[in-house]
């Protein structure tokens, strides 16, 4: 059953990626990358990762696809009925992608990967609240900076009269 | 099926086809699209080895939750950067905004 479901998520996930760079209407891509980031929140309870399954679905369903969907919107003509996006170089791109692939999957294959003893990590978010105040503090804070300083400055971009 | 191996061969298809996103489109909403892609890649590697080298410290997820956090401020910028694109060259062709180009 497990597997069953994980094999679903994973050709549901790949073939939507897929979808993403081929397909030529852009709300379709958009449409396409909603379930590639489902089918990796899947992943991530699959992983134990209850919180990071939460916040992808919140942050990047909720937010970024929304806002990837608003700029198809306001970027493209409504009465165009091809929102369309045309691509070039197919030949030359699909052989450095399949050049990394191949790279990637050999060392994937060759490598002898440690395995430690697995645990079922029971409250994760405890866990992860004091990494972020202990450890990784520092950080932490850089991003929460980083986040300040790019509503700012998208804010200050899209103005009437910049 | 649920071993480490493959979930890394998962994230790294996913990162092929981002890369191939990337590279092939033209429309920069589109290319965004595929940054989204390769950016979830690294995600879900670090979240996997993060499971696979035991769950003591969860310093993957942590770092997931770090890339996620860029991933938004990223796209809110480089979404305003491609409305003003369209604003004044009334395109979002990345090949035709080569106004820089001398």
């Amino acid at each position: 059953m497990g597997d069953l479901a994980f094999s679903g998520l994973a050709i549901m996930t790949i073939v939507s990626a897929f979808w993403v760079v081929v397909s030529t209407n852009l709300v379709r891509s958009a449409v396409a990358l909603l379930f590639t980031l489902f089918g990796l929140a899947g992943f991530y309870i699959f992983l134990f990762a209850d919180f990071i399954a939460a916040a992808q679905v919140i942050i990047y369903v909720g937010g970024i696809l929304v806002l990837i969907i608003f700029g198809v919107m306001v970027t493209n003509k409504i009465d165009d009925p091809e929102v369309g996006s045309s691509s070039r170089n197919q030949l030359f791109a699909s052989f450095g992608a399949v050049f990394i692939l191949s790279i990637l999957l050999t060392v994937i294959m060759r490598t002898e990967w440690k395995i430690g003893n697995i645990t079922q990590a029971d409250e994760t978010i405890r866990k992860i609240g004091s990494h972020l105040m202990n450890d990784f503090v520092l950080p932490f804070e850089l991003v929460s900076v980083l986040l300040l300083a790019a509503l700012i400055g998208a804010a200050y971009l899209s103005r009437k009269d910049s | 099926m649920d071993n480490l191996s493959t979930y890394l061969i998962i994230s790294a298809i996913l990162f092929s086809l981002g890369i191939y996103g990337v590279m092939t489109r033209r429309n920069a909403v589109a290319i965004l699209m595929g940054i989204e892609l390769i950016l979830n890649s690294a995600n879900l590697n670090f979240v996997a080895f993060n499971r696979f080298s035991g769950m003591e410290k969860l310093e993957g997820q942590v770092f997931s939750i770090f890339v996620i956090v860029l991933a938004a401020a990223e796209a809110a910028i480089a979404l305003a950067i491609i409305i003003n694109l369209y604003k004044n060259l009334n395109t979002v062709d990345v090949d035709e905004a080569d106004s820089l180009k001398g």
